[in-house]
């Protein structure tokens, strides 16, 4: 531990960080976070009278916000200096701690306010049709529109403050939206419990801000990265593990993932948007912008590419054991998510590839995700793969774009993935030491079982034989607008890797302090070799899950080993969490509910009683009789002239 | 304007409402009501009227005003007001119509006179407002025990169940406390040069033993007030037995009487042993955020969960308030402001669905929200004021507590930062039992459980919405006004914030 440390403490410290103030058409940025707030509140406000309407409003604000993030995008790429920050009032200020209610518009903001108003238009419009039957549908755009706000602010806040406002607020809206139909039990369980995980990090990440502050004075981001060379390592280190902490709960990184899959009890626009492309990669975003903290310590980084290896592996392990379409969905999120906290831990060029992994992911992930709902609207909201098949007939457009999403998610060549996962496998073998193998051994694995599930779940829903219940008769395709949001989210998960791979690293350099100063390391395997191994890899997961389920599977659960059972059962974590924190929580609750009555208070109504001669004079007391009051407060003041009189005549004196 | 004697005039014009109300014909009680309604509106005027007036850099006390009372004691009414007594005049303003407005019918079930209920609820202000105005100790006394007995009444008349048993343990609790601080108020005098006044009585020196034991004294009775843990099983009771309108105020003004007081008196007057006692005050603080809040994820009362809620509230002023630092002190200051919006509208509207269930019990609800959307919608905002979400009052307070105690006292900061975990824990799993889940059959047969709210009860909510929101983006207009009281207060007991650990961050980066 000791040589690593003083090894971190050498590090160079990334260039000075200046931003430029925003101005002309930039100095409207706040207008992003602005409307669809606004949307959000006008939706809750107006109530039943925008029932007939709200959906579109709800639409047209994401929109606006989109063609605004656009001509911003373009506005930026005109600058000198890419990163304009824009103060719109002050916040807190209180001695030292000033607070900025301020946004920073860079490279890195600019690419996640595009995706998440331009993913987030086309889900909202896939909504529309999907949540056409539900009488919620209002209050469920007033939600997504104040989830699109709280993670523009998010991503656009200029201090650790601000991100932490929007952190938490996404986390609202995730919860609403999560639990959106609160009647079913199991949605409000899933809602709360995914609350209260993200608070054990939220948690992490305020203790975080607190050290900045104590040590720096400062939340600002050019301040704090500016002045993060002068602290000590350990310093450095507790307080990027307590971002991490705060960046697993919202990413559903272990050890804090188990409430990501139990939120695919939410609609599934919900899940495609919240819980696949964007708000769950906050936490990659909260490692990239703060990457001049973890650039800083080497030790750190460790931790990030190992939080991000191992959550990589437990989500593919656990989706290939897992038989709901969403759930499989959820996992394989999980272990993508895992792919970008490798990337990002391996800092240097890899920070952008996880960005670019994380935008391609996105799209794929908001695709399929868009395509299970597309399948389960035409199978009466079922989920269970094993009584799907041979879709492909008649869900031909679902079909053909779920399957560019599937290949897509396998790094499949041309499809996006290829572009934005192979890149970080190659870096992780380029660590330039016995750890290469160990996390890019790690990465190509992934990919080899990511290969496999996903070739399950693709071939048992599309393909094989039909294992209908018996009350579906005829599945039909979605309406166009499903469709529409589908073809295009497909086409993006053809086109976008290779644009995408090409053209974000190098507008990510731009990002003041994004990447930091890079040590050369010679990699163990050479690129070529590494793709070359993780293609074949990739084709053979695809072949071994295709001879496996090429004749379908069985209706209901089978019998199986020991690692199949310990991952459908995701891999005892939840029973873990049930022995360790629920039940002994719940028990201490109890414990203490009683000591409070009978211990505490106890002992004050014994006193009580004791001083008054007994309970049966306190139960007197209790009668409730003014007078007895009238005579205690009379007996208080004689006290207190007698009090006087005997000061006044000196004998205190 | 700014020659108006506010405070005396503040003190006594809700008097003198109540005075009205109750000579009113007790079969005319709608115009009680309205009467008591219309009184409270002005005397909320005339508290906007001051806090205009107010400078925020000017004086540290301002709207003096001093007259005798018994001269051979050294007994003067003399009212003055600080930063944190004006946020607190203010919080009472506001508080108070609205609760007027939100009992609107709560006297009724009572077979107790109407404009009585009401007068003592303005009876309930004029203490409340003569305790933060006063510039005198000995009067600081007399409203401190007097405003017992408007409180006492509304318990124990008005309440509901195990009404008297609450309002005597109420009662009698607060008692011994103002025992306590009626002895080292004694004490205080003898030492002080036989003075009552506050700026005289803060210039004289005290031996150590003495300052310890009159601290003592007047801490023990703010710590029953607030209440901190282990003084805290009162309130439970008599948050769970008042009508939801005073358990409102009981909460959300009167505890702050005993965190006022620690800040007014304990520290300024005896800065020495305050320093001598910070760490056990800390450690009561802290222990009352995570024992309070385990307390409050396992009731099945809603208001004693409310209650125990504030309890674990009071535990991060308290924190706030010894930890010595001008941020923590703030955030002490304007938690108690946001705790009084936030837990009075959580009292409130669990007050409103209470009434409509006739029961408090949690589990006699189950999927309300299908039959009370917007009810079931503001209890929900009302949690997450009161686990202070960012956006909402009460983050920014308990935010400032936090980052401001962690500069000098890292444990405690740390241990109740894992209060916020809890806070979450309680307030989602009362909104999981009550509002969400399969609908309890039960209450669609009762009749009330099938209307939403009404307008006025609209109306009441909506300005405490407002302002929880308001302050939650902007509140620095608060927090210049708390600030440099805060910062005397500060002065008074010699101690300064922390630099960074890291020196000449700005220098390097502006």
């Amino acid at each position: 531990m000791e040589h690593i440390l003083t090894y971190a403490q050498a590090a160079e410290p990334a260039g000075t960080v200046a931003y430029a103030p925003a101005d002309g058409l930039l100095g409207n940025v706040w207008l992003l976070v602005a409307i669809p707030l606004l949307s959000a509140a006008i939706l809750l406000l107006l109530g039943k009278r925008a029932d007939r309407w709200g959906h579109w409003l709800g639409v047209a604000a994401v929109g606006a916000a989109f063609v605004l993030g656009l001509s911003f995008f373009f506005q930026l790429r005109g600058l000198e200096n890419r990163s304009v920050e824009l103060s719109l009032w002050d916040f807190i200020a209180v001695g030292d701690f000033r607070v900025d209610f301020g946004l920073l518009y860079d490279p890195l903001a600019a690419v996640f306010v595009l995706l998440i108003t331009g993913v987030g238009f086309l889900i909202h419009l896939y909504a529309v049709e999907y949540m056409a039957h539900d009488e919620g549908r209002r209050r469920f755009f007033a939600y997504f529109n104040l989830f699109v706000a709280a993670m523009l602010l998010l991503v656009l806040g200029n201090n650790y403050v601000m991100l932490y406002f929007g952190w938490e607020g996404v986390g609202l809206a995730s919860y609403l939206l999560i639990s959106f139909w609160t009647e079913r039990p199991a949605a409000a369980t899933a809602g709360k419990k995914a609350f209260l995980m993200n608070r054990v990090g939220d948690a992490g990440l305020a203790i975080a801000i607190f050290i900045m502050f104590a040590t720096l004075g400062t939340t600002q981001y050019d301040e704090v990265f500016n002045s993060v060379g002068g602290l000590t390592a350990t310093t450095v280190l507790v307080m990027g593990l307590l971002l991490l902490l705060g960046a697993a709960g919202k990413s559903g990184q272990f050890p804090l993932q188990a409430w990501l899959p139990d939120a695919m009890e939410g609609p599934t626009p919900v899940s495609a948007l919240i819980h696949a492309a964007t708000m769950v990669t906050a936490g990659v975003y909260l490692i990239a912008r703060s990457n001049p903290i973890f650039s800083a310590n080497s030790t750190l980084q460790l931790v990030v590419v190992s939080v991000g290896a191992l959550t990589l592996l437990i989500g593919c392990v656990i989706g290939a054991a897992k038989d709901d379409i969403k759930r499989v969905l959820a996992w394989s999120t999980v272990s993508q998510i895992g792919y970008m906290f490798l990337g990002v831990g391996l800092g240097g060029a890899a920070y952008a590839l996880a960005i670019v992994h994380l935008l391609a992911h996105g799209f794929f992930k908001a695709n399929m995700f868009l395509g299970a709902g597309s399948v389960m609207h035409g199978m009466k909201d079922q989920v269970d793969i094993r009584r799907f098949g041979g879709l492909s007939k008649y869900m031909k457009i679902t079909w053909l774009t779920f399957m560019a999403g599937w290949l897509a998610i396998i790094g499949m060549f041309p499809f996006s993935g290829f572009f934005s996962k192979e890149p970080i496998i190659a870096a992780a073998f380029a660590r330039g030491d016995w750890t290469s193998w160990l996390f890019g051994g790690a990465a190509v694995l992934g990919a080899g079982l990511t290969a496999f599930y996903m070739t399950r779940l693709y071939w048992l829903t599309f393909h094989g034989p039909k294992r209908w219940t018996e009350d579906i008769d005829h599945p039909h395709e979605s309406p166009l607008l499903m469709t529409v949001p589908l073809i295009l989210l497909g086409i993006g998960s053809l086109g976008a890797g290779f644009l995408l791979a090409t053209s974000v690293p190098d507008w990510l350099t731009a990002t003041a302090g994004l990447g930091g100063a890079e040590e050369h390391h010679d990699a163990v395997l050479s690129h070529t070799a590494v793709t070359v191994i993780s293609l074949l890899v990739t084709a053979l997961g695809v072949l071994l899950a295709w001879y496996l389920f090429r004749n379908g599977t069985a209706t209901s659960p089978q019998p199986a080993g020991v690692v199949v059972t310990a991952a459908r059962k995701n891999l005892y974590t939840d029973a873990f969490n049930v022995a360790v924190f629920e039940k002994p929580g719940i028990f201490l609750t109890r414990a203490l509910v009683y000591l409070d009555n009978r211990g505490i208070d106890g002992l004050v109504n014994g006193l009580a009683a004791g001083i008054g001669g007994g309970s049966g004079r306190l139960r007197r007391l209790q009668t409730g009789f003014v007078r007895s009051y009238a005579t205690s407060i009379l007996t208080g003041a004689l006290l207190v002239v007698a009090a006087f009189l005997a000061v006044q005549a000196g004998w205190l004196a | 304007m700014s020659n108006f004697p506010f405070l005396s005039v503040l003190t006594v014009a809700p008097l003198v409402g109540a005075l009205v109300v109750v000579l009113l014909p007790r079969s005319r009680p709608v115009l009680a009501k309205q009467v008591a309604l219309g009184w409270s509106l002005l005397v909320l005027a005339l508290s906007v009227a001051m806090w205009v007036t107010f400078q925020v850099d000017g004086d540290r006390f301002q709207f003096r005003e001093s007259y005798p009372w018994i001269p051979n004691w050294g007994v003067n009414f003399t009212f003055a007001a600080d930063g944190i007594a004006l946020v607190m005049l203010m919080l009472i303003a506001i508080l108070v119509p609205l609760v007027i407005l939100a009992s609107w019918h709560d006297a009724e079930t009572s077979k107790r006179s109407v404009p009585v209920y009401f007068a003592l609820l303005l009876v309930l202000e004029t203490t409340m407002i003569g305790v933060f105005a006063a510039a005198d100790i000995f009067l600081f006394y007399v409203f401190f025990e007097v405003m017992l007995v408007p409180m006492y009444f509304l318990i124990g008349s008005y309440g509901g169940h195990q009404r008297q048993y609450a309002a005597v343990k109420f009662f009698l609790y607060s008692l011994v406390g103002g025992l306590f601080m009626l002895a080292a108020v004694i004490g205080l005098w003898v030492v002080g040069g036989k003075t009552f006044d506050w700026v005289a009585l803060s210039q004289v020196d005290i031996t150590t033993g003495t300052e310890r034991w009159l601290f003592l004294g007047f801490f023990v009775a703010f710590a029953i007030k607030a209440p901190f843990f282990p003084f805290h099983t009162w309130l439970p009771d008599a948050g769970g037995a008042a009508p939801a309108g005073a358990a409102a105020l009981l909460v959300g003004v009167l505890d702050k009487v005993g965190t006022f007081g620690i800040l007014r008196y304990c520290l300024p007057l005896f800065p020495e042993a305050a320093k001598w006692f910070a760490p056990y005050a800390l450690a009561l603080g802290v222990i009352g955020i995570i024992y309070a809040a385990l307390l409050a994820v396992g009731q099945n009362d809603l208001k004693r969960l409310v209650s125990y809620t504030s309890i674990a509230h009071f535990g991060f002023i308290g924190v706030g308030i010894f930890a010595f630092t001008t941020q923590a002190g703030t955030g002490a200051v304007l938690y108690m402001l946001n705790h009084g919006l936030a837990t009075g509208l959580l009292f409130l509207v669990v007050g409103m669905l209470v009434a409509r269930r006739g029961s408090a019990l949690i589990s006699d609800f189950g999927g309300a929200g299908k039959l009370v959307p917007v009810l079931a919608g503001v209890l929900f905002f009302a949690g997450l004021a009161s686990l202070a979400l960012p956006g909402t009052a009460p983050f920014v307070s308990e935010f400032l507590v936090l980052i401001g105690t962690f500069t000098v006292n890292k444990p405690v900061a740390v241990i109740a930062t894992l209060g916020i975990i809890l806070a979450a824990a309680y307030v989602l799993w009362m909104v999981q039992r009550t509002t969400q889940g399969t609908l309890n059959p039960a209450l669609t047969e009762i009749e009330g459980m099938r209307k939403d709210l009404n307008l006025r009860e609209k109306v009441v909510v909506a300005p405490l919405i407002v302002l929880i929101l308001v302050l939650g983006f902007y509140p620095k207009p608060v927090t210049d006004v708390i600030n440099p009281a805060v910062q005397a207060t500060m002065t008074d007991i010699g101690r300064t914030d922390p630099a960074p650990t890291v020196g000449g961050v700005q220098e390097a980066s502006r």
